[in-house]
């Protein structure tokens, strides 16, 4: 599913073995989506020699870290849900 | 959740960061040049390079310097995509 | 067989066995045809020649001109051109702003992602294992280690690289340097404000 600006959502904690851009530290946490970025080819894909078609929605999402300091990373749409 | 060697944030460590910076040796600046060149020439991607990296033995990924790691991933992709010989090139820096 | 340049020891005192190695991938290549001898060299050029200048005259005109600032906060990437800098090869190039209640510092925890094209090629600490460890889990930490200490108030915001996108920090203007042309701003701007661990020089 496609998200906004200011959706809440969950980074999936799927185990993927091969290349991906999403980080162990963050599989499973509660953001709120910053920005939405163009659609990117997929790197997954790409690094295997694929042409990493289709593009893939990317989106900058902001988590907490402690007290008012946040992490912001890009992460792809297919590892995003909506949070409850 | 299993992490894969490059996949650093938060990874446990008290280690200070060492500021200390160094020119580009000659071999590195080489070294960024061809993986850059063969990107450029679609021989391999950006997301080749990340996964031959991400592919190396953990212990030695923490060992050695950031391009011979480049070196690594190069040789590695080079190689499965039959553009260089296994063995090829221990035999032209042997020669 | 003829060579075109000069020949070098095999291995030079102080360097890695990966030196000689590079050396001889860089011949294998150009000999398979997969690469060309001049195309390695004008590369090589370009990198050694790579300096943060770019990036600090990005910052600098930001700084003079409010709507220069906003262009460059929509779209850093379209902002540089402007000014007739090369970008970069990411598709997107952001500008993060610090101010008086936010800060940005800027990491690749999964490997080194960083805007070279406008700052020249990253610090070892920015690729080192403890800085891609540290800088999400302890930033203000690793701000302390390179002598930032920012108040509580301020929201601390570290950036993962983790895609396609490039980030830059458009550090705060110093105070007393309303009387400073674009060129002598520029020259305050360091390296590190625009990876978000450092504020820029004072004026002096």
């Amino acid at each position: 599913m496609t998200f906004a600006a200011g959706d809440d959502v969950v980074v999936s904690s799927r185990e993927h073995s091969g290349h991906h851009r999403t980080p162990g530290y963050l599989k499973g946490r509660r953001g709120t989506v910053l920005r939405v970025y163009a659609r990117f080819r997929n790197p997954e894909t790409r690094a295997y020699g694929g042409d990493g078609l289709p593009k893939e929605r990317l989106y900058l999402v902001s988590f907490e870290l402690s007290g008012r300091d946040r992490v912001l990373a890009d992460i792809f749409e297919h590892w995003l849900e909506q949070a409850a | 959740m299993t992490r894969a060697v490059h996949d650093r944030g938060g990874w446990p460590t008290e280690a200070p960061i060492d500021r200390t910076e160094h020119d580009l040796a000659d071999w590195e600046i080489l070294m960024d040049a061809l993986e850059n060149a063969l990107e450029a020439r679609g021989v391999m991607n950006t997301d080749e390079m990340r996964r031959g990296i991400e592919s190396m033995p953990p212990a030695e990924y923490e060992s050695v310097s950031y391009y011979e790691r480049w070196l690594f991933t190069t040789e590695t992709i080079l190689e499965e995509k039959g553009i260089l010989v296994p063995g090829e090139l221990d035999a032209r820096v042997a020669s | 067989m003829s060579h075109d340049h000069s020949h070098e020891p095999v291995t030079t005192a102080g360097e890695p066995p990966a030196a000689a190695r590079v050396r001889a991938l860089a011949d294998l290549l150009v000999e398979k045809g997969a690469l060309e001898r001049e195309d390695i060299r004008r590369r090589v050029d370009r990198l050694v020649s790579r300096t943060p200048a770019d990036g600090a005259r990005l910052v600098a005109r930001a700084w003079m001109d409010p709507s220069f600032k906003e262009r460059a906060l929509s779209d850093a990437r379209l902002a540089a051109l402007e000014l007739g800098l090369e970008p970069g090869e990411s598709p997107q190039v952001v500008a993060l702003e610090n101010t008086d209640d936010v800060h940005h510092m800027v990491v690749c925890t999964l490997c080194s992602c960083y805007p070279k094209a406008l700052l020249g090629p990253p610090p070892d600490w920015y690729k080192s294992l403890p800085y891609r460890s540290r800088a999400v889990s302890d930033p203000r930490g690793v701000l302390r280690e390179f002598g930032l200490e920012l108040d509580e108030d301020v929201e601390v915001r570290v950036v993962d690289s983790t895609a396609d996108v490039r980030y830059i920090v458009i550090p705060r203007r110093p105070p007393g340097t309303k009387g400073l042309d674009e060129e002598e701003l520029a020259a305050l701007v360091t390296r590190d404000s625009m990876v978000g661990v450092a504020e820029p020089a004072p004026s002096s």
